[in-house]
């Protein structure tokens, strides 16, 4: 690897994590640049992994305000209203962030993600997108498709006991140990709208039911006119009835009711679960970033009812 | 998530952490922001540099300060109302004892070492407190959960006990760099600097039997004005010249091997005596004994740099000298500390010198550290998740839930499109002598073997236990504890001393011992059987304990002594693990053993331990978790 050796310091501090992946692996972080939007608890979470591990830069965009809800899972914000008041969530968890590891630079960048050029996003290596409507998200993504450099894109919401990661590295090349011996591989990623647009008809019938799940709500949202996560249990019986009409001609037990009707009832994050999703995020991106290592490809999913973390390839 | 039930679960929790470690401080975090309202958290260590990659309450100005206190206040600046109760002492401490662990609804563990983890799934037990276990390693971790009558207890299963190297290949035969580590650190480092009064086997197979075993011990000491520079020559040219031609000069063991080379100091070094003397100067200028470092005086920067042979051999004797210009006070009280940069430096040197020696591939400083000094690998992210599987087990516990525990894995590489695999907990093993009170069988020579030789080898150090009890019948043998006064103190300590068929009340084939622990409130039977004869290769102890399953060794260990027991100065070093990473057993390893070790009459559990991986289709997916995903791969040091 090119560059510089890493400094006595950063040697001391990174050591546990060298001995896992290695220093050429810790000198590609140091120089990459991160951009986050949607500073809830799942944000959060990523965003000290993140910052622990010594990325490069960390930039924070999000002008919202302090909510109830924004305080119940980012451990970022000191519950403090002399603290808080005039202050955007970006703003907030940047001055704890900060804090974590004087050697990442943390900053906030102010103004509405949808709105940011494709030149903004060629700053980055790496996008990750939070609590955005599905709009949003396909926008983000497609911009940071059209630059020459590859820049890695993530979505990530976690709902109740539920949670979804996506992921499109684009073309991702790697190594991985194979049997003492490194080996190159190649991966090809599909698109936000791609991997969303896949007839549902032609996934195995095991897929997880939280893709179809988030599916319907971003739809719902989306017809609604209604802002990232604001749905309620008065809107059941609108989102069962959307479901019927996308699941036309479908088996429903791809989705159960009482899924969406946790999902609904309940959209807040709950923290064990921004804890476990944010740390297998905070994973993946240092696997994107370092080249070393399967990354996932190109979903995963995880439910604190069966437990089990899910990777679907979609 | 959101029921009311749930609700109230968490609120009226009042919940045990042990460990405020990697997983201790994501812990503590996800719990606060979860709405525990009543949390006490216990940690005997201060906080390190080298912690604050991951440990994220904890920051630059911390160190050497209290985890359990510095975690407690980090956590309440975001929720200022809930209640953090910090002890930072040892959860063996008798403080902790039984009408403590009571008090609690559940206990959750962010444990490092095999010891403390048992000491506190038997208070558990005992308490009838539920337990949530977990350990991570690198990208590997997982989530177990002990409910007493419900599922197995930690101690169900063996563990594979801490990595030990026959003697002989050690000090005569090394084929990996671990074993030059092992004899750098456990034998040369600790013969020179180290408790002289310690046994040591440096010279067991290297020096012939007959010579006199003084001339074997001075060649060790410095003499009166030898000057430093011509003893650590002589050093280098005793361990990696002569008594590599003394070994060579048996024949037979090199049949089947390559023969080591013997190396001297004036076929590496050229002669410059002493042009570092300058930096020697400047190095003493400093008051701090731990910034004292080869490495720095020989003007060597980068700890991942491959060294040499000649800059190894140069850094040998540069670190020598600087422990006996600058250390002096210390030699013979030294035990290695993979903190301490000088003993690092001249291990990984004396380690590489050997290795070169045998054919065996050098290895850099930071490497050699992590070997010598057992450094867990570990990581933010996977602390994080497994964190987050304990409070989702933990409620499952609150709310009695008992139908959905689960025990979870956290996988480097997904096995059936799972990172994350859920498995149903085993039932209690029934010949569990933990928590089935199952007896044990000791076989073990009643006329010759003395009641020492039970307490020290079969109570204390297989069966863990910290302050233990004998009874025979109605009569104690023995028995320990703060409050005993002298003479009976000095009467236990005679009867330890006595030849167990020769006591008051004979211990004979047939006798039936109970062992309690008074802090650990464990009990167990144990049905002596006599034998006359041991292998001495197999059975190195002179006895056999049965019942209680120990892991089936990792190692190449074919009944030899193991280095790692040889002294209390090396036990100390390889059990010093850091505090929280260490995991024991994935996926996959655990079955196995499980299969393997099982004995066949525990026939109706062992149906039960089938592996299912559980799906709410409740179809298809029975597999076999086999460990061909290589979740089995991160066992410590292979």
């Amino acid at each position: 690897m090119d560059g510089e050796e890493l400094t006595e310091q950063e040697t001391a501090l990174y050591d546990r994590q060298i001995r896992v992946w290695g220093a050429d692996a810790q000198r590609r972080l140091s120089k990459a640049h991160i951009l986050v939007y949607g500073l809830k608890g799942t944000v959060a979470e990523f965003c000290k992994n993140i910052v622990l591990a010594g990325v490069g830069s960390l930039t924070l965009v999000d002008d919202r305000e302090v909510s109830e809800e924004a305080l119940s899972a980012n451990f970022l914000i000191p519950p403090d209203e002399n603290v808080y008041a005039g202050k955007t969530l970006a703003e907030l968890s940047c001055d704890s962030l900060k804090d974590f590891n004087p050697m990442v630079r943390v900053s906030v960048e102010k103004g509405d993600l949808s709105s940011f050029n494709v030149e903004f996003f060629s700053k980055f290596d790496v996008v990750v997108v939070s609590c955005s409507s599905l709009a949003t998200k396909k926008l983000v993504n497609e911009k940071c498709r059209k630059l020459p450099k590859r820049v890695a894109f993530y979505t990530v919401d976690c709902k109740d006991s539920c949670g979804e990661i996506f992921v499109d590295l684009q073309v991702h090349r790697y190594s991985k140990k194979k049997n003492d011996e490194t080996v190159e591989c190649e991966l090809q990623y599909s698109s936000f709208e791609e991997a969303i647009s896949v007839p549902w008809r032609t996934l195995p019938r095991k897929t997880s039911k939280v893709y179809f799940a988030m599916r319907v709500l971003e739809r719902f949202e989306e017809a609604e006119g209604r802002k990232p996560g604001e749905v309620s249990i008065e809107d059941l019986s609108g989102v069962l009835k959307l479901k019927k009409e996308l699941f036309v001609s479908m088996n429903e037990s791809h989705i159960p009711d009482s899924l969406l009707e946790r999902l609904v009832t309940n959209a807040r994050e709950f923290p064990p679960v921004c804890a476990i999703i944010g740390g297998i995020l905070g994973q993946e991106v240092i696997k994107a970033i370092s080249g070393k290592g399967d990354p996932l490809k190109n979903f995963f999913f995880f439910d604190a009812t069966d437990g089990k973390g899910i990777i679907e390839d979609i | 998530m959101a029921s009311d039930k749930h609700f109230s679960a968490i609120k009226g929790a009042k919940v045990l952490m042990v460990g405020a470690g990697g997983i201790g401080c994501e812990l503590l975090k996800t719990l606060a922001l979860s709405d525990f309202q009543d949390i006490h958290i216990i940690d005997m260590d201060t906080i390190e540099v080298s912690n604050l990659n991951r440990q994220f309450l904890f920051r630059q100005s911390h160190v050497g300060q209290s985890k359990a206190k510095v975690a407690r206040d980090a956590v309440l600046k975001f929720r200022p109302h809930i209640s953090i109760t910090p002890y930072h002492a040892n959860v063996k401490d008798s403080d902790f004892d039984l009408d403590f662990f009571k008090q609690f609804n559940v206990v959750l563990n962010g444990l490092d070492n095999l010891d403390a983890r048992r000491h506190v799934n038997r208070l558990c037990l005992a308490a009838e407190v539920p337990l949530v276990e977990s350990g991570t390693t690198g990208f590997l971790g997982q989530v177990t959960v002990h409910v007493k009558g419900k599922t197995e207890c930690y101690e169900c299963q063996p563990k594979p006990a801490p990595k030990t190297y026959p003697v002989c290949t050690i000090t005569s035969t090394p084929s990996k760099f671990v074993h030059c580590i092992v004899w750098a650190k456990d034998l040369l480092f600790a013969k020179l600097f180290g408790d002289k009064n310690q046994e040591n086997d440096l010279n067991v197979r290297s020096g012939d039997a007959s010579s006199s075993s003084n001339h074997v011990e001075d060649v060790f000491e410095r003499r009166n004005d030898e000057n430093i520079e011509h003893y650590g020559k002589r050093i280098y040219d005793h361990v990696f010249g002569y008594n590599i031609e003394i070994a060579l000069s048996n024949e037979e063991t090199w049949k089947n091997r390559n023969k080591p080379k013997p190396i001297y100091t004036r076929d590496i070094l050229d002669n410059e005596p002493t042009q570092q003397n300058g930096n020697v100067e400047k190095n003493g200028g400093t008051s701090d004994p731990s910034s004292v470092s080869a490495m720095a005086s020989l003007g060597m920067k980068n700890p991942q740099d491959i060294w040499s042979l000649k800059e190894n051999s140069r850094i040998f004797i540069e670190a020598l000298k600087l422990f006996f210009l600058q250390r002096e006070e210390e030699i013979g009280n030294l035990t290695f500390d993979k903190d301490d940069q000088l003993a690092v430096e001249f291990v990984t040197a004396a380690a590489n010198i050997r290795a070169s020696s045998f054919g065996i591939a050098l290895h850099s400083l930071f490497e050699a550290k992590g070997i010598a000094g057992n450094i867990v690998h570990a990581v933010a992210t996977t602390n994080a998740v497994i964190a987050g599987l304990i409070v989702i087990e933990a409620i499952k516990v609150l709310k009695s839930d008992s139908k959905s525990y689960r025990m979870t894995y956290c996988l480097e590489h997904p096995s059936k499109k799972m990172l994350l695999m859920p498995v149903e907990p085993f039932e209690p093993n029934k010949s569990c002598y933990v928590c089935s009170e199952t007896p044990l069988t000791l076989e073990i020579n009643t006329n010759r073997a003395k009641l020492r030789d039970i307490i020290e080898k079969v109570v204390k150090s297989k069966l863990g236990m910290n302050a233990p009890s004998i009874m025979h019948g109605t009569e104690v043998l023995y028995e320990t504890g703060d409050d005993l006064d002298k003479d009976l103190l000095a009467a236990y300590a005679a009867k330890a001393d006595k030849v167990l068929s020769e006591l008051n009340s004979p211990v004979i084939g047939g006798t039936m011992l109970t062992i309690n622990d008074l802090y650990q409130e464990l009990r167990c039977n144990i049905n002596i059987k006599h034998r006359e004869e041991f292998d001495e290769e197999k059975e190195p102890d002179g006895l056999v304990l049965s019942g209680w399953t120990q892991a089936p060794s990792l190692v190449e260990n074919n009944g030899n002594k193991s280095v790692d027991n040889a002294g209390s100065t090396s036990e100390a070093s390889t059990l010093e693990v850091e505090k929280d990473d260490e995991i024991e057993i994935v996926a996959g390893k655990k079955r196995k053993l499980s299969e393997d070790v099982i004995p066949s009459n525990a026939g109706e559990s062992k149906g039960k331990n089938k592996l299912e991986v559980l799906d709410d289709e409740d179809d298809e997916d029975l597999i076999m978790l086999d460990g061909d995903s290589g979740a089995n791969k991160k066992i410590r040091h292979q």
